[in-house]
């Protein structure tokens, strides 16, 4: 018998924060992530923490700035529209460098637009959002047992680097239900030397994005650089499948990249020699792995739930070597896996016509 | 080998549970198994339908278009997912509450009155089970014994639906087997 439980995407995020040791919520409900706060408000009092839903998205993602402050593992969760609320926060967290982790269980945009799967948000999670020089750590699982490895990587990564984290995934891989296995998984914690949380027999923290002189600013900025670019240098995490032998290169993630795997298998019963390259850190982007992949492949497809977003840093790394090419889906709607293998087989025409 | 079907019907028939039931028991087999709600502003009495898929491998995209089966719980559900089985597919067909023949002629069709047999086992809600035993009488994807075992489980709190739904799962296994013999 199977220890895996079938579980929501929604609700994995919900325990897998539980076992990363995350004893704080604060969040506000909206479609299709609600069965998230949902579950945490049964979970959190059993676990003697907190589970709030504040009166706005803004005034939870300010609650997490207080919580992440105090020195405690801190998540919130929202869907597209709510994540907007929540971008002036998202800043300040970054600019304080709070560890926190906020997730994105992204609807069709913009505006209000409809409560169905997209990935139109990658722009605003991995190119800001809000505003000023800053990042945060996105992290696109694929699968209801990679959300719970994600989570705890999250909480992990966010404590390292004093950042705040994003979990970025669409409304279909938050609502459906897979097996998951929590493990034996047990959290490291680490100090937090800086945290506002009494000052007994210790001079006062003082935790602020504010630096009124632009020399002390710049050079908040340059560290904040320096950090950055480590995170870059250390954190690319990315999937390479049926890559050895390819000639196309189909590029896709989150829950899009099974529709692809699926697109990909089709193709290769009748011999075309594709693969998938998947992206598993937004941010910072796998740039190393992509190069490589770039230097072995003839050309490339670009599959999202956008009107294009994540291909323009395909693009910046291709740096014009190849032709890459584009399907995706707005509005809520999703490409079948005939849609994607129509696109993969119209490449592979075209390399034979050439050949 | 991968399995995929659609279930379909109105809201409150029990479509959702019915295909969690039935991950739940590919998941006791050991198989990988994905559910998926279509999900939407969808109320009591409004349209209802889930994904399941049951493999051997990797599962791939939780999105299908042409599922290898589709059940059907009442007529709009027939309108929407006929075209959609894949040719040489399985569609289950609630006779009770469809009042109309299937065109397709290059699919297996099981028909089952899964409403008319739960109303006379005790409650129409077991209609769900009824129509899950006919095709799984047709097409053992994952044997009735794993869904029984399942249901002792899922309702460990609730012992006294067991014996219903149980009854439930063999009256439309039944029913199919009935089917193929004539």
């Amino acid at each position: 018998m199977s220890e895996k439980k079938l579980m929501k995407g929604n609700e994995a995020i919900g325990e897998a924060a539980i076992t990363a040791g995350c004893r704080h919520f604060f969040g506000y409900p909206i479609t299709p992530q609600s069965e998230l706060p949902a579950y945490l408000s049964k979970r959190m009092p059993q676990v003697e923490g907190v589970f709030l839903q504040a009166e706005s998205e803004v005034s939870a993602i300010n609650m997490v700035y207080g919580a992440a402050a105090s020195g405690v593992r801190v998540m919130t969760s929202s869907s597209s529209p709510g994540v907007s609320l929540k971008q002036e926060g998202i800043s300040y967290l970054a600019s304080s460098e709070l560890p926190s982790v906020v997730c994105n269980i992204m609807r069709a945009g913009p505006g209000l637009g409809t409560i169905q799967p997209s990935q139109s948000d990658y722009f605003q999670a991995v190119k800001g959002g809000g505003h000023g020089d800053y990042h945060c750590l996105v992290l696109a699982p694929n699968s209801v047992q990679e959300i719970v490895d994600l989570v705890r990587l999250a909480f992990d990564l966010a404590d390292h680097y004093k950042n705040p984290a994003m979990i970025l995934i669409d409304g279909v891989l938050g609502q459906m239900m897979e097996p998951v296995d929590f493990g034996n998984y047990k959290p490291t914690f680490v100090e937090k030397p800086w945290a506002a949380n009494g000052c007994k027999d210790r001079k006062p923290n003082a935790i602020t994005s504010i630096h009124i002189d632009p020399k002390d600013m710049e050079q908040h900025n340059l560290r904040l650089q320096k950090k950055y670019a480590l995170i870059s240098e250390k954190e690319q995490r990315s999937e390479e499948w049926m890559m050895e032998d390819a000639d196309i290169m189909v590029a896709s993630y989150g829950m899009t990249s099974r529709i692809v795997k699926s697109a990909i298998r089709k193709a290769r019963e009748e011999g075309i020699k594709v693969g998938l390259f998947r992206p598993i850190t937004l941010w910072p982007f796998p740039e190393k792995k992509l190069d490589e992949n770039i230097n072995r492949v003839k050309e490339i497809l670009v599959v999202e739930l956008s009107a294009g977003q994540m291909i323009e840093d395909i693009k910046l790394v291709n740096n014009g070597r190849l032709p890459v090419s584009f399907h995706g889906r707005m509005g809520g709607m999703t490409p079948s896996v005939e849609d994607i293998y129509d696109e993969i087989k119209k490449i592979h025409d075209r390399l034979t016509v050439k050949a | 080998m991968t399995e995929d079907l659609i279930i379909a019907g109105f809201g409150g028939q029990g479509v959702m549970s019915m295909g969690q039931m039935l991950a739940y028991a590919g998941l006791s087999e050991d198989k990988n198994v994905l559910w998926m709600p279509a999900y939407g502003p969808e109320t009591r009495g409004g349209f209802a339908n889930c994904t399941v898929i049951v493999s051997d491998e990797e599962i791939g995209s939780p999105v299908v278009s042409h599922p290898k089966a589709v059940i059907v719980l009442n007529l709009p559900s027939l309108d929407k997912f006929e075209d959609a089985v894949v040719p040489g597919g399985v569609l289950v067909v609630n006779t009770s509450l469809v009042n109309r023949e299937p065109k397709r002629t290059d699919i297996d069709i099981v028909h089952v009155p899964a409403s008319d047999i739960a109303n006379e086992i005790g409650s129409s809600r077991a209609a769900n089970m009824v129509a899950l035993g006919a095709f799984l009488a047709h097409k053992p994807i994952i044997s009735i014994e794993a869904v029984k075992n399942t249901l002792k489980k899922v309702f460990a709190a609730k012992p006294q639906v067991i014996p219903l739904n149980e009854k439930a799962l063999d009256r439309g296994a039944e029913a199919a087997r009935v089917q193929a013999a004539v």
